[in-house]
Parts: C-alpha cells; sequence; structure tokens
C-alpha cells in the first residue's frame, strides 16, 4: 500500500473570460519516507498540486489518498513550507513556532520543550524571545522548518522554501533539511525549478509540462546520490550526468 | 589614532549642527507665537480691528481666569472632553467591529457597499436634529454625534486593511487547520492593528466636530455650548475662549493617542 496516492487529478480555474486548465490527469504515488521532487517550467501548476494535496483547494476531479484515507486539514497530516518564511511579524520566535501547536490545541510543556530542543537542534541559540525581523533570511526559514515540523505532520510540502535565498545559504540549509528530513524518516515533496536542487535532494524527480499540467516523466535518482547529503551530491560525477538529461529533456518541453 | 581623532571632530560637528538647527525651528515657532499675539492685542487696543469682533488676548485671559475662578470652564471642559472621548472609543470599537463582521462575510461586504459608500458621502451632522429628537437632548445624543461622524470612515479603513493582509499568512494557518475565527485572531488583527491605531488619530478630530456640533444643537452645556451662547449674546471673548480651550485640548487628546500608538507598535510589527 502507498502512503500516498493521487488519482486522476484534474484542476480547472474559472473566470468571467476564461476557464483555464491547470491540470490534467495527474496519477502519482509516493512511498513512505520517500523525498520526491516536482520540476517544471513556471505555469505548469506545480504549486496549486501542492494546493491540492494539502487540502487547501478542492481538485474539479481525482482524488488524494494519505495512507488510503482524505487529508484532513485539522489532524495535521500536512506541513507546509512557503517559498517565503511567513513569520509573524507581531510575534517572538516562540510563538512563532508554537503557532501550529496552538491552533489545534495540543500544546503542552512537553511539546513545547521538544519543540525549543528542535529549535537548538537546527543551530539557532537564545533567539526565542526575538522578534523576526531581528534574524537573518536563512534563519527565518530555519525557524520557520522548525515551525513546520512542530506538529509533527506526516508529510511535507516545500514550495520552492530556498529560492528566496542568497546561494550559500540555500546550500547549506538543503542540507540541514535533507538531514533532519531523513532523521525523522518524514515523507517530502519539494516543488523547485532549479535542477540541482532536485537532483540533491530526492530520490525520485518528476518532471513536469505546462499548460495543462501534466507528468512529462519520472527520474529516479541513482542510490550513489540518493545516500549522500545534498552538497556532497552535487560533487558526485553521477550528479552531471542526470542534471545532463534532465536539461535536455526540459529543452525539449520549452515552446519554440 | 589620528583618524579616530578627525572622525570623532566630525561627528562632533555633526551634532552641534543638528542642536543648531533644532534652536532655531523651537525660536521660530516660538516668535510666530508671540508676534501673533502681540499683533492681535496691538490691533485690538489702537482699533485697528473691531475689537467687539475680534476681542484680545488680554480680554480673553481675563475672562479665562475668571470663568476658571467659578468653575464654570472646568465643568463644561469636562462635559466636551468626556463626550469626545467616548464618542471617539464607540467610533473606533464600532468601526472596527463592523468590519470584522465585513470580512467574516464577502456576500455581506459586497451587498453593503454601495450603502457605505452613500453613508461615507452623506454628512453625518445633518443627522443632528433627528438624533436630538430621537435621544432627546442630553449627553446620549452628542454622543451619538461624536461616534457618528468616526464610525463609517473607521469602518472602510480598517476593513480595506484587513482585505490587504497578505493571504499566504493565512496559507500557513489554513495548513495547521486554523478555523476562519482563528485566522483572524491571529493574522486578520494583529496585522491590522498599526491602521487601527492611526485611524484613532483621525478619529480624534472627526470626534471633535460631532461632539461640538451636538452641543450647538442641544444648547444646554459644554464649549460648544458655550460658544453658541457667546453668538447669540455677542460675547466673542467668549467664543474665542472656547476655541483656543478646543485647540488646546484637541491637541493633547492627538498627543496622547500618538504616544499610546508608540507604545502599542513599537514591537516587532513593521
Amino acid at each position: 500500500m502507498d502512503f500516498l496516492t493521487l488519482k486522476g487529478i484534474q484542476h480547472t480555474y474559472f473566470t468571467v473570460s476564461s476557464a483555464t486548465t491547470a491540470l490534467k490527469d495527474i496519477s502519482l504515488e509516493v512511498k513512505e519516507g520517500e523525498f520526491v521532487s516536482f520540476l517544471g517550467p513556471s505555469g505548469c501548476g506545480k504549486t496549486t498540486l501542492l494546493s491540492i494535496i494539502a487540502g487547501l483547494i478542492q481538485p474539479t476531479n481525482g482524488k488524494v489518498l494519505l495512507e488510503n484515507k482524505p487529508v484532513n486539514r485539522a489532524e495535521n497530516d500536512i506541513g507546509y513550507m512557503l517559498q517565503q518564511d511567513y513569520l509573524f511579524p507581531w510575534k517572538t520566535i516562540e510563538e512563532n513556532i508554537l503557532l501550529g501547536l496552538k491552533i489545534n490545541r495540543s500544546l503542552d510543556d512537553h511539546k513545547r520543550e521538544q519543540t525549543l530542543s528542535l529549535l537548538r537542534q537546527m543551530g539557532l541559540q537564545n533567539v526565542e524571545a526575538d522578534y523576526p525581523k531581528q534574524l537573518s533570511g536563512g534563519m527565518r526559514q530555519r525557524v520557520a522548518l522548525v515551525r513546520t515540523l512542530a506538529t509533527e505532520p506526516k508529510l511535507l510540502m516545500l514550495d520552492e522554501p530556498f529560492s528566496a535565498l542568497d546561494f550559500q545559504t540555500k546550500l547549506k540549509l538543503e542540507d540541514l533539511v535533507s538531514n533532519t528530513l531523513k532523521r525523522f524518516n518524514k515523507t517530502a515533496i519539494l516543488v523547485t525549478h532549479d535542477i540541482g536542487e532536485a537532483i540533491a535532494m530526492s530520490d525520485r524527480i518528476i518532471l513536469f509540462s505546462a499548460s495543462p499540467g501534466t507528468i512529462h516523466k519520472s527520474f529516479p535518482v541513482p542510490s550513489e546520490l540518493k545516500k549522500r547529503p545534498p552538497f556532497a551530491a552535487r560533487n558526485h560525477p553521477l550528479f552531471n550526468d542526470l542534471f545532463n538529461l534532465i536539461w535536455k529533456e526540459l529543452e525539449s518541453l520549452e515552446p519554440e | 589614532m589620528n583618524q579616530n581623532n578627525e572622525v570623532k571632530l566630525l561627528h562632533e560637528h555633526y551634532l552641534k549642527e543638528l542642536k543648531r538647527e533644532k534652536r532655531l525651528v523651537r525660536f521660530s515657532q516660538l516668535l510666530i507665537f508671540i508676534l501673533f499675539f502681540a499683533c492681535w492685542e496691538t490691533a485690538s487696543k489702537n482699533q485697528w480691528i473691531d475689537p467687539l469682533l475680534f476681542s484680545s488676548p488680554s480680554s480673553i485671559w481675563n475672562l479665562f481666569i475668571s470663568k476658571s475662578l467659578d468653575g464654570s470652564l472646568a465643568a463644561n471642559l469636562s462635559i466636551t472632553l468626556s463626550e469626545t472621548v467616548l464618542g471617539f472609543i464607540i467610533g473606533t470599537l464600532l468601526g472596527t467591529c463592523l468590519a470584522a463582521l465585513l470580512w467574516w462575510s464577502p456576500i455581506l461586504s459586497k451587498v453593503l457597499d454601495p450603502y457605505l459608500v452613500i453613508l461615507n458621502a452623506m454628512p453625518k451632522v445633518a443627522l443632528g436634529p433627528i438624533l436630538i429628537v430621537a435621544l432627546g437632548p442630553n449627553m446620549a445624543s452628542i454622543v451619538a454625534m461624536g461616534t457618528l461622524v468616526s464610525v463609517i470612515i473607521t469602518t472602510i479603513v480598517v476593513y480595506t486593511s484587513f482585505k490587504e493582509v497578505d493571504p499566504n499568512f493565512i496559507k500557513v494557518l489554513q495548513t495547521f487547520g486554523a478555523t476562519r475565527r482563528q485566522c483572524f485572531k491571529e493574522a486578520i488583527l494583529p496585522a491590522s492593528f498599526p491602521t487601527i491605531i492611526s485611524t484613532l488619530k483621525v478619529n480624534v478630530g472627526l470626534s471633535w466636530v460631532g461632539v461640538i456640533v451636538g452641543e450647538f444643537l442641544v444648547s444646554a452645556k459644554g464649549l460648544g455650548y458655550m460658544i453658541i451662547y457667546g453668538f447669540q449674546v455677542f460675547d466673542f471673548t467668549l467664543v474665542l475662549l472656547s476655541l483656543l480651550v478646543i485647540a488646546v485640548f484637541a491637541t493633547l487628546m492627538y498627543q496622547l493617542v500618538e504616544l499610546l500608538e508608540k507604545k502599542l507598535v513599537k514591537n516587532g510589527s513593521r
């Protein structure tokens, strides 16, 4: 039995002047503990698909099953990380990371201690009482990761979480996020348009083609790359081979 | 070492310049104040302007002393002040609640949109006579007037700021399974807090207008009554005294709200 199953997802946006089909015939299975990347040109409906999996949007057609059940937002099955950190500027770091637990009323001393210790494991000491604007971009995104993990979601969704960061910070965070997810054996879906990031972090890469968004091709990442942390994987000879393969495939998708 | 000294010297020079400028501004402000009252006094004494109509600072001061001693100024002032404070607090709270209601129900906000525009454009003080007949010629109708002038504009401004909150904050909360009520409490309201405080500043001025006009109409107590009474008995010294007192207290109230704003908005947000 698969952990996450998408069956024939189709989604159409309606406006006064048009009906745009953003996604068509998306069927997909993800195993528990697997890290999958969605790669594709902009406008291929990747973010829409994430919102559908998270249960934020109802698809026009099709079903999403998590452990054979529909997704339940109230039970925090799903953690969602956005392009920017979206830490609440009027809340302290501690209030921010405990927000999810507060929302679903499961905050207790044990969970609080657990979350604060996770913050320290991310290399953030003595920032609990600070406000987000006192932290750098990389630190803020780490805080956002702690906030997402605090509710112990079964499935983690990362919507281009490193795209707003500088390259060096991004590489460091890739390693940190990858290690953290492996350690907790979390299943994750990463949306990106950075081929290198997709190869370095994931077990499987799914290439989307645009208008309407469909699954074009799926690339398994060789185990030599999978077992290495992202930064080391980038230096492996197999990395370039896969990079070129996906690059060519993406080129062929570009409209003339 | 040498360079350090030079930087220090330049900094001292900069601070000195800053102080000089500040002194100049303060001095000019004071000069305008003194010149204005001196010219007024002289012009009135020499009959260049009609002393019956424009009075003079010295006679206003004498009236101020006598009205202060017999307690009538303090009594009228305290009535007007409490009406204004009540009016603008109720106006701001009610406006914020209405804005919350509109945010809660997008259909309701679409339905009410043209009515809000009309109500906002209409001069609310024109409703004064109806209010006085409905609520009686007492404090309640004056407070209602102070509230009425500020409530609609507060609703519109605060509702606009509710709508402008970044939807991604809501998305974060929704992925945690937040209800609409929790979204409002955790994101919408705190994000709009600076706007609510700044409408408070606008409402201070508006409520003074509502209350003074209300007192004109009811003509029983307060600074507005003092103005209308002075006008009727042709005592313009009384009118001008009331005006000056209003100016001083409206400024004080504005400063107080600004102080409150600094205290409340300093933490984290923006």
